[in-house]
């Protein structure tokens, strides 16, 4: 067991902590490869439309978080506090962006706000292109993570404390500032972190809609694609690591005390129909759903047209990717790929780790040592992972150089950026079930394995499945890692959204765009359709 | 119950968690066939003593022997024991049957004689016809059934019971002990229960070892335990006791306020030095109404607690220095005395009931 | 044993991305037109069916970023269609192979590397020129533009696209033409009245041009080939060829040093200055390696090949890292919160 550990143990080491390691040691470097102490900071420093991008990202990432958490928090209240119909349509609805990359908002709003928008009047006469496309690109990309976390807030209220409110004839406003909010107080705190830090390491929207408007993100696209600028590349990165790696450990404890706040015995809120209040939360569940589905349905429409705007005849001509930037159908099949073996490489192993730091016994500085290493990636931005793997892997003396611009660098990048939730699925999955398995098992002379095949692998089949589909469609829709590692015949979907916005196809962009959208959409429905066969038959104990 | 080789002994065993000492330099020995339990309170250390016999949990350093085999740094695996967890632990995944079936399967049996191994199983735990059923249909108490089918369906030497009955509501509880209790003595297998319920160590334990703070309080048969309580914490764990402040006067004689006693030289109290100062004991179902013993005195009752077929009494004297003393009379006792608040009476403290421990 | 799998998948998905066939397999480096990657191997392989051309396809700043990142490691064979200051680049950095191809006689002297053999040859030139949307113009009451410097005017303010000139290799052109037909102290001047009406820099060369033809931006600093495609398409679009004259630079070929694939190498640079492939880059291209070959172009203004302007790539080349660090810190900044 020690050993499987050990091995888990290395191939966190050799994708995460090393290449880590690689890119920090080359911010203290000049080209040549020489150590130049904290020069390139100085360089930095001393460069104001560098150090102007700190402030535009972090000025963007917080009006996204204040925007975005308001939004999603109020969405959650009438999902959950409300009687409103269409309850499960709003969800679905608002679940959606996960599906899609975050490059696909920005280039739905340049058809929709841009110089010959659908609808430009709107912004009266303001310019998509910059901040505000920007952030509302990023409120729709991180509205489903904001949402998930706030339902679960929301929905361990404890309806005794509304029952107390009232029989104190508190009024529902006074209800809803000293019952309601601070009981999802932890939630909004761990929304709010998750949103900043998705929004500050975003590449997609700034680089699609952000117009001359600089981010970090951005920069370090430019410093290292753009100029060559490996070292400063690093620099930045480093910067960028800061703000993120602050918001994840601040969410971190947010998410400890919520823990506690959970185990305390609740008794389930039930939400009493009240007819104006349900149809202002109709209203509002509806105006945001019409949101969403704007920005998809455009990106469908552009996808669809032949020369907007000259020319606004149907054609399928968008779909013909081998003509354009970006590999043609073949990064479709190639992005396929990927998320195919992210889901099933990275399950086995995300699995296959957690048991080992959940169940193993003893060696007690290893496993905090894993746990650590586990909870990393989170911390670190796709870019900040893409650009270390350059420096790691693509080094002459590494003896693991041949993997460089293989399918495998993609997978394994994939699998360690998205590692942290997974592992945090499977070990929330273990943690659940009874400690003395093992114990029992060990009694009964049962090998160890045997206990993980028959029991704790069926027992947590359905955390396994929701591990595998995140690690697809997060294969399916990411960039940030792998835009700098993708190779001749390992170009991707996503990239190629990129790349060919990047040439001024923004209409094929779309029709890609649309095409992971599709992609992801089915296999989730697949997915539900497979785990509820699953379950069915593996999970019938559950039901008495 | 053969005394001649113990089956399991347990020699200087002490268990540290970082600073923490869990046991120090516990030794114990447990004979063939056996109940054995460990009582005590939370954290005392009786469920690190139950792991470290299992070798769930290895000791820092000490042995354990089993059946003549030192098997102090064995895996679990690799012991002879059957185990019951207070959460039961069955396979939420797996039907009754297979359950049980789980160490059988190991053992390279054929089919069919597991299936008529995991039959007569469920027959002896009064379930027959639950096989195929899933752990969450069953109640708690069929459960715990199951988990002790699934503990002793291999034939281990050794049954190890962890609190498997505190999850369990009260009436199921007591039921279950008779049922545990009869299984144990049929098998003839050697058991140990860790509990932290008096009544159910008393009721279903030969022999009951008190522990506390990681150390061995005493060993002993129920009757033992309960009457001749070696130390103060013991007296004090189990049951309810009288400590009164007390000064040892000579080898049976101590005095209690303003009068002398004659106590019981028992417990150890031999080794008390005249006037010391003590503490004397004595249940409260052991003080007698009436002049029985020459250990007598006038008390008043200042309150009376209704406890069903027993009354508590908070009884007071002058000659005590106003200590209170807590007396048990049986329903039956108060009716025929017409006992109430304020009355006087007369009390004994038999010189054998009287227990005298070290300050 | 499920980490040995992921190993063996691991090394098996290595060994699948780049599958050994009987031909020679050649990784080329290039920032040819995605459209013409097709038509450029299936050309090559008239001639040449035993050897196999993998593409790595991207914008010229990134391939040279590629290129330049793997120096210690190359993986590229050949490159083929790449800037000649690009190449001049890693001239100096010391990462080409020198080579004489079979008939470097009859190439235009213009095409080739100055160096003995040279370590680079010319394909065709890709010129600057203005694309403007004739529908967005008039509906703005834009003048059409006929200099460089009439993109100053300020009516044109905010309808303006160029190119970065730190990731788009015909950004660079532009601004080192600009710096050469100026020189260095009017150029600065003029961008900076340019960067007035700039609405936005973008990434990629073809984009202002693309985004002019869609009606994005009214003009669109870009490539003339760009302009012609775009035209061809159905864009309401004008080329402009500004009098001043125009920035241009070579795509061009060369030999990436230590390739293990040497013969073939040869073979592909070879062909690359055949007539054919000049017949082949004159499709898209006006201006071309052997110029008496070629024939106009649909689409391509007909004033090219004289507006274009002497570019000495040698100074560009070596005042690259100057000039680019001169641009970022005057107009990278156009994020700048405006007070």
């Amino acid at each position: 067991m020690l050993v499987f550990m050990g091995v888990i143990a290395c191939y966190l080491v050799v994708a995460l902590a090393l290449p880590l390691y690689a890119i920090l040691s080359k911010s203290f470097k000049n080209n040549d490869g020489e150590f130049v102490g904290l020069a390139n900071y100085l360089e930095y420093f001393n460069t104001p439309s560098l150090t102007y991008s700190i402030q535009n990202s972090l000025t963007i990432s917080i009006i996204t978080t204040l925007i975005s958490v308001t939004i999603a928090f109020t969405l959650a209240y009438g999902l959950s506090r409300s009687c409103m119909r269409l309850k499960g349509l709003f969800k679905i609805i608002a679940l959606v962006p996960i599906l899609v990359p975050s490059l696909l908002p920005g280039i739905a709003l340049v058809y929709l706000f841009g110089r010959q928008g659908l609808i430009k009047e709107l912004l009266f006469g303001h310019d998509i292109y910059g901040p505000i496309g920007i952030v509302i690109s990023e409120v729709f990309f991180t509205l489903p993570h904001a949402l998930i976390i706030i339902m679960t807030a929301l929905s361990i209220a404890d309806a005794r404390l509304y029952e107390a409110a009232q029989s104190l004839n508190a009024g529902k406003v006074k209800t809803f500032f000293t019952v309601t909010l601070p009981g999802a107080r932890y939630g909004l705190i761990s929304a709010g972190f998750v949103v900043f830090t998705l929004t500050i390491t975003d590449f997609g929207a700034p680089k699609v809609i952000g117009g001359d408007f600089n981010v970090l993100a951005t920069d370090i696209y430019k410093q290292v694609i753009g100029q060559q600028n490996f070292e400063m590349g690093a620099v930045v990165s480093l910067i960028l690591l800061l703000p993120a790696g602050v918001a994840f450990t601040v969410d971190r404890i947010m998410q400890r005390k919520q823990v506690a706040l959970l185990s305390a015995r609740a008794v389930a809120y039930e939400p009493k129909p009240s007819t104006s209040f349900d149809w202002i939360m109709f209203s509002w569940a509806t105006i945001v759903s019409i949101f969403i589905l704007t920005i998809l349905g455009t990106c469908q429409y552009a996808a669809l047209i032949k020369f907007y705007p000259y020319d606004l005849t149907l054609s399928l001509k968008n779909y013909q990717f081998d003509l354009m930037d970006g590999g043609g159908w073949e990064s479709f099949y190639n992005s396929l790929e990927l998320a195919c073996w992210t889901a099933v490489i990275g399950t086995v192993l995300v699995f296959l780790g957690a048991y080992m730091v959940e169940k193993g016994k003893g060696f007690h500085l290893g496993r905090s040592l894993f746990q650590f290493l586990a909870m990393l990636p989170m911390a670190v931005p796709g870019l900040v992972l893409g650009l270390a793997y350059i420096f790691f892997f693509n080094s002459p003396n590494n003896p693991l150089n041949f993997l460089y611009h293989t399918m495998a660098i993609l997978v394994i990048s994939t699998v360690t950026h998205f590692y942290t939730v997974a592992h945090l699925t499977a070990v929330t999955a273990l943690k659940q079930m009874d400690p003395e398995f093992e114990s029992v098992a060990s009694s009964l002379k049962t090998p160890f394995y045997r206990t993980f095949t028959r029991i704790t692998v069926p027992v947590c089949l359905p955390a396994i499945l929701d591990i595998s589909i995140y690690l697809f469609v997060n294969a399916m829709t990411t960039v940030s890692a792998v835009v700098f590692l993708y190779g001749p015949h390992t170009s991707l979907a996503s990239v190629a959204v990129l790349n060919m916005d990047d040439a001024g196809d923004i209409a094929p962009a779309a029709a890609m765009g649309m095409m992971i959208f599709y992609t992801n959409a089915s296999v989730r429905i697949l997915h539900g359709l497979l785990s509820r066969g699953v379950l069915r038959k593996t999970q019938s104990w559950r039901s008495r | 119950m053969s005394q001649s080789e113990p089956y399991l002994k347990i020699g200087n065993l002490t268990k540290r968690f970082g600073d923490f000492t869990a046991l120090s330099d516990v030794t114990l020995a447990v004979f063939e066939g056996e109940f054995v339990c460990f009582l005590g309170p939370s954290g005392c250390g009786k469920t690190t003593l139950l792991r470290a016999i299992a070798g769930l949990d290895i000791q820092t350093y000490g042995t354990v022997d089993q059946a003549g085999r030192d098997v102090s740094s064995l895996p679990p695996a690799e012991r002879d024991f059957g185990i019951v967890f207070q959460s039961y632990a069955l396979f939420p995944n797996l039907t009754i049957e297979k359950n049980i079936a789980y160490g059988l399967e190991n053992l390279k049996q054929p089919a069919s004689k597991i299936r008529d191994r995991v039959a007569e199983l469920l027959q002896l735990v009064g379930m027959p016809e639950q096989g195929k059923k899933y752990p969450a249909q069953l109640s708690g108490g069929q459960q715990q059934r199951v988990a002790l089918a699934r503990a002793i369906a291999i034939s281990p030497g050794l049954l190890l019971l962890d609190e498997p009955l505190s999850a369990l509501d009260a009436k199921v509880r007591v039921k279950l002990r008779h049922e545990i209790k009869e299984l144990q003595r049929k098998l003839g297998i050697t058991t140990i229960m860790v509990t932290h319920d008096q009544e159910e160590a008393l009721t279903m334990a030969d022999r009951i070892v008190v522990i506390n703070n990681g150390l061995i309080e005493q060993v002993g048969t129920p009757e033992q335990i309960y009457r001749e309580p070696a130390t103060r914490f013991v007296a004090d764990f189990i049951g309810s006791m009288n400590f009164l402040p007390a000064t040892k006067v000579s080898k049976n004689k101590v005095r209690i306020g303003q009068l002398e006693f004659s106590c019981s030289d028992a417990a150890g109290s031999a080794e008390i030095t005249p006037d010391q100062p003590v503490h004397a004991a004595i249940r409260p179902e052991d003080i007698l109404v009436g002049d029985a013993s020459s250990n007598y005195i006038d008390a008043t009752v200042d309150s009376i607690e209704f406890l069903g077929s027993f009354v508590r009494a908070d009884l007071s004297s002058p000659q005590l220095d106003g200590l209170i003393l807590l007396a048990d009379f049986s329903a039956n006792r108060v009716r025929s005395e017409n006992l109430s608040a304020g009355s006087h009476i007369r009390i004994s403290l038999p010189a054998e009931s009287l227990l005298i421990y070290a300050e | 044993m499920k980490f040995t799998k992921f190993l063996a998948a691991a090394v098996m998905t290595g060994v699948m991305a780049s599958p050994v066939f009987a031909a020679t397999e050649l990784t080329v480096y290039t920032a040819v037109e995605a459209e013409d990657l097709k038509k450029y191997a299936e050309r090559f392989n008239e001639d040449h069916p035993d050897i196999n051309i993998n593409w790595v396809r991207d914008s010229t700043g990134i391939v040279t970023a590629k290129l330049l990142a793997e120096k210690e490691n190359p993986q590229a064979d050949v490159i083929w269609g790449l800037a000649a200051t690009s190449l001049l680049l890693m001239k100096s950095e010391d990462m080409l192979e020198p080579y004489a191809p079979a008939g470097l006689d009859g190439l235009d002297s213009k095409f080739r590397d100055k160096s003995e053999p040279p370590t680079w040859t010319g394909m065709d030139a890709w010129v600057a020129a203005i694309c403007v949307n004739t529908v967005e113009a008039e509906a703005n009451n834009l003048p059409m533009p006929a200099s460089w410097q009439d993109l100053t005017n300020p009516v044109y303010k905010g309808h303006i696209a160029m190119p970065n000139p730190n990731s788009s290799g015909t950004g660079f052109l532009d601004v080192s033409s600009w710096l050469q037909i100026f020189g260095e102290d009017d150029g600065w001047a003029f961008m900076d009245g340019l960067h007035q009406n700039i609405h936005h820099y973008t990434h990629s060369g073809s984009k202002p041009c693309k985004q002019a033809a869609s009606g994005e931006v009214a003009i669109g600093v870009s490539f003339a080939f760009r302009g012609a495609k775009s035209k061809a398409d159905g864009a309401p679009l004008e080329i402009i060829i500004p009098s001043e004259g125009i920035g241009w630079d070579m795509e061009a070929t060369a030999i990436v040093k230590g390739t293990d694939n040497m013969e073939a190498a040869k073979t592909l640079v070879d062909w690359s200055i055949t007539d054919k492939a000049n017949m082949m880059y004159n499709e898209g291209y006006a201006v071309i390696g052997k110029q008496a070959l070629a024939k106009p172009v649909e689409h391509f203004p007909s004033n090219i090949p004289e507006s274009m302007i002497d570019n000495d790539f040698e100074w560009a080349a070596n005042n690259r890292k100057r000039i680019l660090a001169e641009w970022q810190k005057r107009y990278d900044s156009k994020s700048e919160p405006k007070s």
